[in-house]
């Protein structure tokens, strides 16, 4: 099934990506190839085999309850592009 | 000098013969005169450099000794350097100071090594040919018209080019294999969990492994040395004894069971590279190893899988670069929304942002299980036919790339035609074996790796190989023309 | 028309660790702006998580005190969306595998009666940073230091049928995790917030209608308000021929109204996925069970445990169960006294009353457990009347003491001397020989009010000491004689 122009703009509405309206046939044609190479997996047989999401399959270590943080946010926020009172700034979020 | 390995260096540096700062300032010269030919550093760091070279001569005047004390190396710019650029190849992180140091970096730095630079790489790690780095394309020093492999394109050329004896770099399907192969160099992928992945910036979390590129495998074990070993702030990191990789080198390969898949010798595979491979299993049989044909049925499979698993994961690990608290943030945005699309879909490049969509794509509503889970069954697939062939065989051996190193700008625009030249190595990725390249010879003056796959955790087994074959071979001691 | 309200809600405890769920920072509330956000709570380029031990065994202990099965095999999942108080863009938490899976509540309603409620699972998750949206112009300030917090989102069935079993529920909950000792349970800072998912139905259908989510009300007396709100806000909606939209919705305490959220109005898709940086926890028996030996008497059990060893009401028995601190007490008089009914009376009505004047805790009251206590003996022998013994707590609360220097102080030793008790008596009566005629000469049923006049002016004259059960035998003979 092939991704539409408009399939385009919702993805990318998801992924929060500003495109330009002129790449996006380029985009839309090139998404749709590298959705039909990902399709070929569809001819797999994958009867009765469990999803492996973790070469390894190892399980999760647990970390002892402590506090090992200091107050880093001059540093921190020195590489931030708006801040104030050791805020974090963006543009108005209406809730 | 700047002809000298790892070792030789450390056995240099022990002697006396040069100092760790005479030894970096040839080496930082050297950069800047013909580095521009090459592009492979995205910054150099000339005065961090400096003051660990002296301290590093310090260190050995008070006695003390190591193979990596006073040694040059470089960072792949994804591995964060606290102070310093790490760009991971992208305008997104241009201006990025790491607040802090990756494990990797903070262990080599104890270890003593000296951090020459940050290397290029394609942007976020993304891609086969580096042409993809917000900081333009790294050149092959082995023909200046072709690409190095990517991701980790630019600490593969820097070595290559004999700016350094080895280099940090990232293997996500490949991107420490490829461009080993296509700058003749030895590099290594290690078992997944082996080395640290805090503070080296995630492309596809379960995938990514750090490893060491250098000319031979004996500097790849000193490398490795000092980035192997658990890490307590990384939940997937494996809480294992790292063996001494140089102790191993030397082990005869008297009856080592070798496999050699068939499925690797398909249509799509350069018979001049096919060639080579057998040339390198002839060589491998004389020292006393054991051939054997096997089969890994699901490895054409492998492509399709992992580029649904590696851009989900991506499109997920990228969310955080939303020009909120570190990174680029376009001008004057109108509202949340603008700040969001228009920082993202300014900072991005091209392939990143294919990436991001083909995974949020993948997981979201209604696609989850026919690409999603699909890929991660398929995943098990591969792993279980890796499994039952190191019932029978210690290593597995065939070529690294199918083709050697295109032309710049050959593949540009059609994604997939790069995306299958990793038909070989991103099975390793998605099992998280250990896979190692080595050089094996030249197509048309470009040079062709063979890659040997182990099983987890047996990365001392593959320096082991390719140290025997490196001892027998002369290739991994040819230099490029102009370096 | 007359409508059924279904309600589910989802409750959202902020475990009381010392460090967050995947840093080591602090998780102390109030702090500077940004003071407690590490690289990893900043969602730093290369950072990693790693699972804190305690949200684990405290998410478990939760787990075997609702009676629920343990996903001793669970799996943390990002879900994804982009708002600048989540950090990484991603938040970390649990989908197709909890660690907490179905359990139940048994809540005491206020009729008395005990409601099964089923908990679907619970999950655990991190909190996100705060958003101020007051502070400046045009923008929006993101603090981080709550970003990362250790969370167990605890969701039930849709089993309450009105604002008030609603309440209840929240109460159950909020008692438990105190009683446990993984959550605070201070609504006001945010320790443990609600949102309730609202619909209703016509009675007798059996499928549920559509409904609306109001998130975040925080507090018992607003979760009442805005679930009664939003239920208006439906019938009136379906019975004027609108449609219920499903929406997320918030509550206005201020207006006493329901509105939509407009950063919500946009279907999300979350994308979950296994998260790639952490691995399945497993849970081991060994684990489970050293949690279980460690669990204390919780709510339930000890308002049970009152009914049948102490023979209170179920109202009674949960009032008291309601917090450890207050259990604690009333079973420390009652060990004193050794009257339950008495004790319990005590410790509800007066310390209730007096802890509510004064804004106290139970830990914090001025009458000690063992005070009351010793109080309690006092009327139980006769030494004071329940009457006095009012005198007695407030001079107890006024720090004068225990109740037997009071009595001893003040003099209000109860008088049980008959003899004594009588010339009072007579000594009333003859004081109101009117209304003694009157009396006589009414009929029985007029008589009861006018016996409870002589009772009165008989305490008054004895000062409140004379023993009330004499007074009412003697007076009785007095005046029927």
């Amino acid at each position: 099934m092939a991704l539409e122009r408009s399939d385009v703009e919702k993805i990318a509405h998801l992924a929060s990506l500003g495109l330009n309206d002129a790449d996006l046939p380029q985009t839309t044609a090139a998404l749709n190839r590298i959705l039909g190479l990902v399709d070929q997996m569809q001819a797999v047989n994958t009867d009765g085999i469990e999803p492996l999401a973790h070469p390894l399959e190892a399980s999760q270590r647990l970390r002892a309850d402590v506090v090992t943080e200091r107050n880093h946010r001059e540093a921190y926020q020195s590489i931030a592009p708006a801040v104030e009172n050791g805020l974090y700034l963006v543009p108005k979020v209406i809730d | 000098m700047h002809q000298l390995t790892l070792a030789e260096i450390a056995r240099g540096l022990a002697d006396k013969k040069f100092s760790s700062e005479e030894l970096t300032k040839t080496l930082l010269a050297r950069i800047a005169a013909l580095d521009p030919k090459v592009n492979s550093f995205i910054s150099l760091t000339e005065e961090l450099a400096l003051s660990q070279a002296k301290a590093a001569d310090a260190r050995r005047a008070n006695g003390e000794n190591g193979a990596l004390l006073g040694a040059p190396i470089a960072h792949k710019d994804l591995f964060c350097t606290q102070g310093i650029r790490t760009s991971c190849g992208s305008k997104m992180l241009d201006n990025f100071k790491a607040p802090y140091d990756a494990t990797v970096v903070s262990r080599l730095a104890a270890a003593g090594a000296v951090t020459l630079g940050k290397t290029n790489m394609d942007e976020f790690a993304m891609g086969s040919a580096n042409e993809s780095s917000y900081y333009g394309a790294v050149k092959n020093p082995w023909n200046l018209e072709h690409v190095p492999g990517g991701s980790s394109g630019g600490s593969a050329a820097a070595v290559a080019a004999r700016f350094l004896p080895a280099a940090t770099a990232t293997d996500t399907g490949g991107s420490i294999r490829q461009p080993a192969a296509f700058t003749n160099l030895t590099g290594l992928k290690p078992t997944y969990g082996r080395v640290s992945r805090w503070g080296m910036i995630a492309y596809a979390s379960s995938l990514d492994q750090g490893g060491p590129l250098a000319r031979t495998a004996e500097d790849c074990a000193i490398l490795l040395q000092g980035m192997a070993g658990f890490d307590k702030q990384d939940s997937t990191s494996i809480d294992e004894p790292v063996p001494d990789y140089s102790a191993s080198l030397n082990t005869s390969l008297k009856g080592l069971r070798i496999g050699v898949p068939k499925e690797y010798f398909s249509a799509g595979l350069d018979p001049r590279i096919a060639e080579l491979v057998h040339n390198s299993i002839k060589e491998l049989e004389k020292l006393g190893a054991v051939i054997k044909e096997i089969s890994l049925p699901n490895n054409q499979h492998a492509i399709p899988a992992y580029y649904v698993i590696a851009p989900a994961e991506a499109s997920s690990n990228l969310s955080r670069f939303d020009g909120v608290r570190f990174g680029y943030r376009c001008e004057n945005p109108k509202d949340l929304t603008d700040l969001y699309k228009r920082s993202r879909g300014e900072g991005f490049g091209a392939e990143v942002q294919r990436r991001i969509m083909v995974g949020a794509y993948a997981l979201s509503a209604g696609y989850y299980d026919a690409y999603y889970l699909k890929a991660q069954k398929i995943r098990r697939l591969i792993k279980n036919d890796f499994m039952a062939a190191f019932e029978e065989v210690d290593v597995i051996l065939g070529p690294t790339t199918p083709n050697p190193a295109w032309k710049i700008g050959a593949k540009t625009g059609d994604p997939i035609a790069e995306y299958l030249e990793d038909l070989y190595t991103i099975t390793a990725n998605l099992a998280g074996l250990p896979g190692l390249s080595m050089p094996a010879g030249f197509v048309d003056g470009l040079p062709v790796g063979v890659q040997l796959l182990a099983p987890y955790f047996q990365e001392g087994r593959l320096l082991n190989v390719a140290h025997q074959y490196q001892l027998n071979t002369d290739w991994h001691t040819r230099t490029p023309t102009g370096f | 028309m007359q409508w059924e309200v279904v309600i589910g809600l989802e409750i959202h405890t902020q475990l009381a660790t010392q460090s967050k769920i995947f840093s080591g920072s602090a998780t102390t509330f109030g702090s500077e702006p940004n003071t407690q956000a590490s690289l990893v709570d900043l969602g730093m380029p290369g950072v990693l998580p790693v699972l804190n031990e305690e949200a684990v065994r405290m998410a478990v202990m939760f787990g075997l005190a609702i009676d629920a099965e343990i996903g001793q095999h669970n799996v943390f999942a990002r879900k994804n969306y982009f708002y600048p108080d989540l950090p990484k863009g991603y938040q970390i938490s649990q989908m197709e595998l909890p660690i907490v899976g179905k359990g139940y509540l048994d809540i005491p309603l206020e009729d008395g009666t005990i409601k099964r409620v089923g908990v679907t699972r619970a999950h655990l998750e991190e909190d996100a940073g705060k958003s101020l949206h007051e502070e400046f112009p045009g923008a929006t300030g993101i603090d981080l230091n709550r970003a990362g917090t250790p969370l167990l989102e605890i969701v039930s069935e849709p089993d309450m049928r009105s604002a008030k079993e609603a309440v209840a529920y929240v109460k159950t909950i909020h008692a438990l995790v105190r009683y446990l000792g993984i959550c605070d349970g201070n609504m006001a800072e945010g320790s443990l917030r609600c949102d309730c998912n609202v619909s209703i139905r016509p009675k007798g259908q059996v499928e549920f209608g559509t409904r609306c989510e109001i998130k975040n009300v925080n507090s018992f007396r607003f979760i009442e308000k805005a679930i009664n709100t939003e239920v208006r806000r439906q019938i009136e909606l379906i019975e004027d021929g609108g449609k219920v939209i499903q929406q997320t919705r918030l509550y206005d305490p201020n207006k006493d109204e329901t509105r939509a959220m407009r950063s919500k109005e946009e279907a999300n898709d979350y994308r979950y996925f296994p998260d790639p940086d952490l691995l399945p926890v497993v849970i081991e028996d060994s684990f489970l069970n050293e949690v279980r030996a460690t669990l204390p008497e919780l709510p339930q059990q000890k308002r049970e445990r009152f009914q049948a060893q102490f023979g209170l009401s179920v109202y009674d028995a949960s009032v008291l169960a309601s917090s450890r601190e207050q259990a604690n007490y009333f079973e420390k008089v009652l060990s004193i006294a050794g009257d339950a009914k008495l004790a319990a009376n005590w410790v509800m009505v007066e310390l209730g009353s007096l802890l509510n004047k004064q804004g106290l805790e139970i830990d914090e009251a001025p009458v000690s457990a063992e005070q009351l206590g010793g109080m309690l003996l006092r009327i139980k022998d006769n030494t004071i009347s329940g009457k006095i013994a009012k005198t007695v707590f407030e001079a107890m609360a006024a720090g004068e003491g225990s109740a037997d220097e009071i009595i001893e102080k003040r003099g209000l030793k109860q008088v049980t001397d008959s003899g004594a008790i009588s010339a009072v008596l007579d000594e009333m009566l003859a004081a109101n020989a009117e209304q003694v005629e009157q009396y006589r000469a009414a009929d029985e049923a007029k008589r009861g009010k006018m016996f409870g006049f002589f009772v009165g002016q008989a305490m008054k004259a004895s000062k409140g000491k004379a023993n009330p059960q004499q007074v009412n035998e003697l007076l009785k003979s007095k005046l029927e004689g």
